[in-house]
């Protein structure tokens, strides 16, 4: 606590923690805009419209709440974040979603998945990672279909199986 | 007393059929193995796992489950002492002290003194569950739904404001979890609520997705977005792995000690392991002989937090088991495994499925015996793990965290949610709002409904019901005060400060 003994530097208002404050006060709103379309059929008691009545009132409190923390600059000091990585695997992410969607199956699917992750943290070696990827999923794919009788969605690669 | 002697020993009689030591066995190995990826915690190791256990028969699984609970445990602290990364701020004592006597070549000694104080603990700390479990089931079968609603309004704000760094981020990871619990379909009036025209979500939020999306694509995200900060150091293990006479002269009371704090505070329902292995870890500087030692290696400082965080471990299955209350996020991963097979952990298991239960307390004290005597010697191996290049590690992460969902529900929805939860983890850790009660919310936040509307009910609407029982009022009362005191106290917090 070194308040008082020297000057601080003027706390910034961090922008950051006002657009969370937005969200959390319009996740409010909409709690209450779909509540209103519920009908209380309780004759006694609460029907299914007050809890998200109660949730949203907590969750308005708690925007104005993280309004105010941002405005003091009260948030946590953050490190600097590369955003190239993480979307590298959002990339790979939205791509499993597509294969699997496109009916591709299991095994086209986990293998982008995995060259993504692996380029953003760096891998540079991409067709041998891409091979590595292949032949993991494919074990997995046999371990989990066949032995544990998951069903695993089947592309055009589990019917050569 | 005598009672609980026979379930216990119908209970052993459960576990020890071979195929029921065999699945605690592939329990304690695969927990271990997953606990001890760097950035892996316990309830991400029981969420992953989760997906493994479906094809079993519930008492099959649940003892698989008591395994990987307690082998997550083991395979963090290992990562802990040996890259100085915990997994979870449970294990951050242990990691103050074990990864600098790893450093200083006693890895060897940290790990046997964190195995073997982790056993005693877990020992001592479930012979408490079996005997407190009990009792507490017989205060329990009187609760009514005002007290139980009242009970979880206490785990509400014991787990989001008591013990956070801030009671208002705390709070809003809470009221996120109740968002996510509103969605889906109304148990009693069958109406729709926020799912948007979406069938996927008239099901509701599914607790592995959520957990699995927050614990595992956020913290892949969050490590990727930082990786140009740090660089992670394996130590290797040099030396002799065994402790010392002096080793153990200085370990055993520290274990006792670390259990004494951890049991009966993970057993409130407040939850959490932080506090007692930060009590632990100061006590023993306090205590300890060698002051100059601590902060270079002190082996008190692995032994007694390490005790701790077990035996707290232990201590949350009591409120998990005896009221269905689940206090952190690993027991929030429990009850999820529960769930899967319609089992509501409660007075009612204890009465009706009691071979269930014993046999999970019975095989928690078999899945610490196994990790006591596989995992020193298997040590060389987990290390191995350890030394998978980060690139891999990750992929692999995210190609088995993906897997659990794609195999539950192989929907485009389904996977959605998944990404979009684990964005949701990565900017939740990178402003800093805490994980677990965000799970803890989506689980209870339901099930607090539901007993608020019958208690509502059945006093006719009159809100008063919730006072008129001196339990209900009582636990309102400690829920009130518990979230107000850190607001009070925030400007006496100073002590946080010097504390450590």
């Amino acid at each position: 606590m070194t308040s008082g003994d020297f000057v601080q530097p003027p706390r910034r208002v961090d922008r950051a923690g006002l657009v969370i404050a937005g969200l959390l006060a319009g996740l409010a709103v909409v709690l209450v805009w779909d509540a209103r379309g519920l009908q209380s059929a309780a004759m006694y008691g609460m029907g299914p419209e007050a809890m998200p009545v109660v949730v949203a009132s907590g969750l308005a409190l708690l925007a104005i709440g993280n309004f105010i923390d941002a405005l003091r600059g009260n948030l946590p000091a953050r490190e600097s974040a590369d955003p190239v990585p993480v979307a590298l695997i959002l990339v790979g992410l939205t791509l499993l979603i597509a294969i699997i969607g496109l009916g591709g199956g299991f095994i086209l699917a986990t293998a982008a998945l995995f060259v993504t992750t692996s380029a953003a943290f760096g891998r540079r070696a991409i067709l041998i990672d891409a091979i590595i990827a292949l032949v993991m999923s494919t074990l997995i794919y046999l371990a989990f279909d066949r032995l544990l009788t998951l069903s695993l969605p089947a592309g055009p690669l589990e019917r050569l199986l | 007393m005598m009672d609980t002697f026979a379930a216990l020993a119908h209970g052993m009689a459960v576990a020890v059929q071979p195929m029921n030591l065999l699945y605690a066995l592939i329990g304690v190995f695969l927990g271990t193995a997953v606990g001890v990826l760097p950035g892996i915690g316990p309830a991400l190791t029981v969420a992953l796992l989760l997906p493994v256990t479906y094809k079993l028969d519930p008492g099959g699984s649940l003892i698989m489950f008591a395994g990987i609970y307690y082998g997550g445990m083991y395979g963090g602290s290992t990562t802990a002492i040996l890259i100085n990364t915990p997994g979870e701020s449970a294990s951050m004592a242990t990691a103050l002290e074990g990864n600098k006597m790893a450093k200083a070549g006693r890895g060897g000694p940290a790990l046997a003194t964190s195995a073997i104080g982790s056993f005693v603990a877990g020992t001592i700390a479930t012979i408490g569950l079996a005997f407190l479990a009990p009792w507490l089931v017989d205060v329990a079968v009187r609760f009514g739904p005002e007290d139980y609603f009242a009970l979880m309004c206490v785990a509400f704000v014991t787990v989001s404001a008591t013990f956070g760094d801030s009671p208002v981020r705390g709070l809003t990871s809470l009221f996120i979890g109740l968002t996510l619990g509103l969605i889906g379909i109304d148990k009693l009036t069958g109406q729709a609520r926020l799912a948007f025209g979406v069938p996927e979500l008239l099901d509701g939020v599914e607790v592995t997705t959520l957990a699995v999306g927050l614990f595992a694509v956020g913290e892949a995200l969050y490590v990727a977005s930082r990786r140009h900060h740090t660089e992670e150091k394996l130590e290797p293990v040099r030396g002799s792995l065994w402790m010392t006479r002096e080793d153990w002269k200085r370990s055993w009371k520290p274990w006792l000690r670390g259990t004494m704090f951890g049991f009966p505070i993970g057993a409130l329902p407040a939850g959490g392991a932080e506090i007692p292995t930060f009590l632990s870890y100061s006590t023993e500087k306090r205590l300890t002989k060698h002051p100059e030692e601590f902060g270079k290696g002190a082996i008190e400082g692995v032994a007694g937090p390490e005790a701790a965080n077990n035996a707290s471990a232990a201590g949350t299955l009591v409120p998990l088991l005896t009221l269905g209350l689940p206090t952190s996020a690993t027991a929030a991963m429990m009850l999820a495994g529960f769930q899967q097979y319609g089992l509501n952990p409660g007075p009612l298991l204890f009465a009706e499925r009691p071979d269930l239960v014993w046999g999970l307390i019975a095989s928690l004290f078999i899945a610490n015996m196994m990790l006591l005597v596989l995992n020193l010697p298997l040590v060389g191996l987990w290390v191995r793990l350890l030394a998978i290049p980060q690139p891999w590690l990750y992929a692999g992460i995210l190609v088995f965290a993906t897997m659990g969902t794609i195999a539950a529900k192989p929907s485009v929805v389904e996977l959605s949610m998944l990404a979009g939860f684990g964005v949701l983890g990565f900017l939740m850790r990178r402003f800093d709002f805490p994980i677990a009660p965000v799970v803890v919310g989506l689980i209870l936040g339901p099930i607090a409904e539901s007993q608020l509307r019958r208690a509502l009910a059945i006093s006719l609407g009159d809100p008063l019901t919730l006072l008129q029982s001196p339990i209900s009022a009582t636990l309102l009362g400690i829920a009130l005060i518990a979230l107000v005191a850190p607001f009070v106290l925030k400007g006496l917090g100073r002590f946080k400060a010097n504390e450590d």
